[in-house]
């Protein structure tokens, strides 16, 4: 074999090269796609990333939940061992709250605020990828741990002494504190980006008490970000420092407050609770009236309650701690508190049904998913006032009618309005409608297999079933609602087919949407379906609220001045041209966010003890910042955004 | 396509810098409550009244203002066009940033040979990284102020570059601001 001629030899180097080179042409265009991918700065390429890395993490969390069902099915069933339990909750809520949630209303932000205030971009396209970047690589560094053997295993809420060294010795922990310190950083960036985005570049005319609803609560939420997650951030640090390098701020023994880390926590945990579902309230606000063929009813009051949320959000975190003695009159107020928000929530869901009444309902599919949340989420709210009263908490906490009320908020809350939003906005993203039958299919059961699931939940609960415990003795009798809760479950499972079956016949061959399949009223429907890359051919002009149905204001009208001014320029949202009419410039991909996100990806490797690694990464984000700060936004020609 | 004119009127650079001063007085509010909550409360010794020079620290505190005053200069010199001046003022803004974190430096060594180690008491926890994460926002600072003064070597004094000063000025005030809280709260109160 060994003795070929050379020239043979050659020759067959030569075809091996040219069959490399043919292979690399081949595959030129694709890879250009990918680095396309891996550098845009376009806000709707960078939520459908969003959207993917968020539901593929929905779909590895949603997995962890069958498996503690499936142990949970019986009394005294040995599936699991314990430890992988502990593992497999704390995975679930972790992964569930900050890597699925988190980057799926973050997506929806991405795609649809830019084109509901008539703007060509985000603020800041870069720091946008940025964030993404850092949302992705946090869920990978946390799920590092499953081939390590060593996923973290004190609950998503990490209370101490629980969480410390000493009682949680393994490696777990510091990667649950590592993931959350990473990707915090990009969610602060994303908050600062939809702030800036928000107030400064909405259309001529689009003031605030025009802007469409779920634009309003990106707001909200963006700025709730911003305050929230810095003490979580800083409590992530002292875990961090007490765990590594010996400091005492969890350390009871050296006179530490054992209570400080649950306040850090839930000072965070709280606002985050509305930083997850205000975005599908907001989405219920946008779905309703569309399909009622109504504005929204008492829009200001809408808006306020949102707003009152928010800012009541921050009052009541202690509500979480009612069990661990915090004396009669922290209870109270809290209590009292706690329960004022069931004001502005109960004003909301009276608004969307003073929406629909008398309206020409259309019960397409976002519809049902929209109806869906406003009754589960009911539920959800309803078993929440219960447990605002101390007394009843103390009944309920650490029991699975806990486990039931959230899962009502955070399942009939967020992810029946993150579906609605999707089945409402597909047509837009895609420019192809969702088979309305399929999605019918997907609707009903879902909402079956999730009251299956979870309403039993509040018997067992209520009849002593214990939370993050892998099992209970068959004589509390709860073998029964378990059971039903585990076939739900599974049930669960089964209602992704018709959806995932339905993205796929959908993206091969679907109906064309056209720019305004429902006949919605705001500015996104003005524009092709799927958006040029600059969105709007000409800045839209805004009028009035809902804007595309309403009449454009004649210029006599105008001049009798019975209306507020629009401002000058644009114009009626409803005559987008097919192309600008002058040439738009748009950002220029950048591969900066990436570099800098990869070195603080290396950094926070490091920080699992490698001080050299750390200096590493920390050297790779210094040249990533400095490549992305001496860069233009805009490469191919002077403009801006 | 040209610009359209910002909504609120701040522009967005600007705006973003102060959004996140806010969420950044979240960060610190929460260090400095942390560090009060946990106020004499130190099991072992040193306590704080043994260690801390204030007549030391007074003297890197009024440095870090100084360097603020020398901020606002350099931003007055550039909205004059003065090159030379401006690139002056931002030398001796960083400079004087970088004295101060020579201080801490100084200061955290001399707490350590006096047996304050970073795990040794709840004392040596909350004041190493509450005046730890203080340093680092200037020692970010001073790399920036840095990077604003060799940058001015060339190009043109135009809107954008002002801009950029300002926006630096803003970050920097705001890490003084914290600065004074810290030194009154920890070393005037102690």
């Amino acid at each position: 074999m060994n003795s070929q001629p050379a020239g043979d030899r050659s020759e067959r180097l030569d075809g091996l090269i040219a069959r490399a080179r043919a292979l690399g042409q081949a595959w030129k265009p694709r890879l250009a796609v990918v680095a396309d991918w891996m550098t845009t700065v376009d806000h709707k390429k960078i939520a459908i990333l969003y959207f993917l890395s968020g539901m593929t993490f929905l779909l590895i969390a949603g997995m962890e939940g069958q498996l503690i069902r499936v142990q949970l099915a019986q009394s005294e069933l040995r599936i699991l061992d314990p430890n992988l339990y502990n593992q497999l909750f704390t995975m679930h809520g972790t992964t569930m709250v900050f890597f699925a949630g988190m980057p799926l209303i973050i997506a929806y932000f991405n795609f649809v605020v830019p084109l509901q205030i008539g703007a060509r971009d985000v603020a800041f396209p870069r720091l946008n990828m940025f964030s993404w970047w850092l949302a992705v690589f946090g869920g990978l560094f946390l799920y590092a741990s499953v081939p390590l053997g060593s996923m973290p295993d004190g609950g998503w809420f990490a209370y101490t002494p629980l969480t410390n060294r000493e009682y949680s010795p393994g490696r777990g922990m510091d990667f649950y504190v590592l993931a959350l310190l990473l990707a915090g950083v990009g969610t602060i960036a994303g908050g600062v980006n939809f702030v800036v985005t928000i107030l400064n570049l909405r259309a001529p005319g689009m003031t605030f008490m025009r802007l469409p609803l779920f634009t309003w609560m990106a707001l909200v939420v963006s700025i709730l970000i911003l305050l929230a997650f810095p003490p979580f951030t800083v409590g992530l640090l002292f875990l961090l420092f007490d765990r590594n390098f010996g400091t005492h701020f969890f350390d009871a023994a050296a006179g530490a407050d054992p209570l400080l880390w649950q306040h850090l926590f839930w000072v965070f945990g709280h606002p985050e609770v509305y930083i997850l579902v205000l975005p599908a309230f907001g989405i219920a606000s946008e779905v309703i009236p569309t399909f009622s063929r109504k504005g929204l009813f008492g829009y200001p009051v809408v808006v306020f309650s949102g707003v009152l949320i928010a800012f009541l959000g921050f009052g009541v975190w202690a509500h979480h701690m009612f069990a661990v003695g915090m004396g009669p009159l922290a209870n109270s107020v809290f209590a009292g508190a706690t329960m004022l928000i069931a004001v502005p929530t109960g004003i909301k869901i009276f608004n969307w049904i003073a929406t629909m009444w008398g309206g020409k309902l259309r019960f397409t599919t976002p519809m049902l998913w929209a109806i869906g949340l406003v009754s589960m989420f009911i539920i959800g709210g309803l078993s929440g006032v219960m447990h605002a009263s101390p007394p009843t908490d103390l009944q309920q906490t650490d029991t699975y009618f806990i486990v039931a009320h959230f899962h009502y908020v955070l399942i009939g809350g967020l992810v029946f309005g993150l579906f609605a939003g999707l089945y409402y906005w597909f047509p837009k993203a895609t420019g192809k409608m969702l088979s309305d039958k399929l999605g019918k299919w997907h609707f009903w059961l879902t909402l079956a297999a999730f009251n299956i699931t979870f309403f039993p939940m509040h018997f067992s609960g209520l009849l002593g079933m214990p939370r993050r415990t892998f099992t209970y003795p068959s004589e509390l009798g709860l073998d029964g609602f378990n059971l039903v809760s585990t076939i739900g479950a599974g049930l669960f499972t089964v209602a992704f087919v018709p959806l995932i079956v339905n993205l796929w016949k959908t993206l091969r061959n679907g109906e064309p949407a056209g720019a305004n399949p429902w006949g919605a009223p705001t500015l996104e429907w003005s524009t092709g379906s799927p958006p040029p890359h600059y969105n709007f051919a000409v800045v839209p002009r805004v009028q009035r609220r809902d804007p595309l149905w309403h009449p454009w204001i004649r210029p006599e009208e105008e001049e009798a001045g019975d209306h507020e001014d629009a401002g000058p320029g644009g114009v009626e949202p409803r005559l987008q041209p097919e192309v600008a009419p002058e040439p738009v410039v748009m950002p220029s991909n950048s591969w900066w966010p990436m570099v800098m996100s990869i070195g603080m990806l290396i950094a926070t490797v490091g920080g699992l003890g490698s001080l050299e690694t750390t200096l590493v990464g920390a050297a790779i984000t210094l040249v990533g910042l400095f490549g992305w700060a001496f860069e233009p936004a805009f490469r191919d020609g002077a403009g801006h955004l | 396509m040209s610009e359209l004119a910002p909504v609120t009127g701040i522009r967005n650079r600007k705006l973003a810098m102060w959004t996140f001063i806010g969420s950044e007085c979240m960060l610190f509010a929460t260090l400095i409550s942390t560090y009060m909550v946990y106020r004499g409360r130190n099991l072992i010794g040193p306590y704080p009244h043994e260690l801390l020079n204030v007549p030391f620290i007074t003297v890197t505190t009024f440095v870090l203002l100084m360097s603020s005053l020398c901020m606002v200069l350099a931003l007055a010199a550039m909205q004059q066009g003065n090159r030379r001046q401006a690139r002056f003022r931002l030398f001796l803004t960083a400079a004087l940033g970088l004295v101060f974190l020579v201080g801490q430096f100084y200061e955290f060594n001399h707490f350590h040979h006096e047996g304050l180690g970073l795990s040794r008491n709840l004392f040596s926890s909350t004041f190493y990284i509450l005046t730890g994460t203080h340093g680092a926002h200037v020692l970010g600072g001073v790399i920036w102020l840095s990077t604003l003064f060799l940058r001015l070597g060339s190009g043109p004094i135009d809107a954008e570059r002002i801009e950029t000063v300002e926006i630096a000025g803003l970050y920097w005030h705001f890490v003084d601001a914290v600065w004074i809280i810290l030194f009154t709260l920890i070393y005037l109160l102690a």
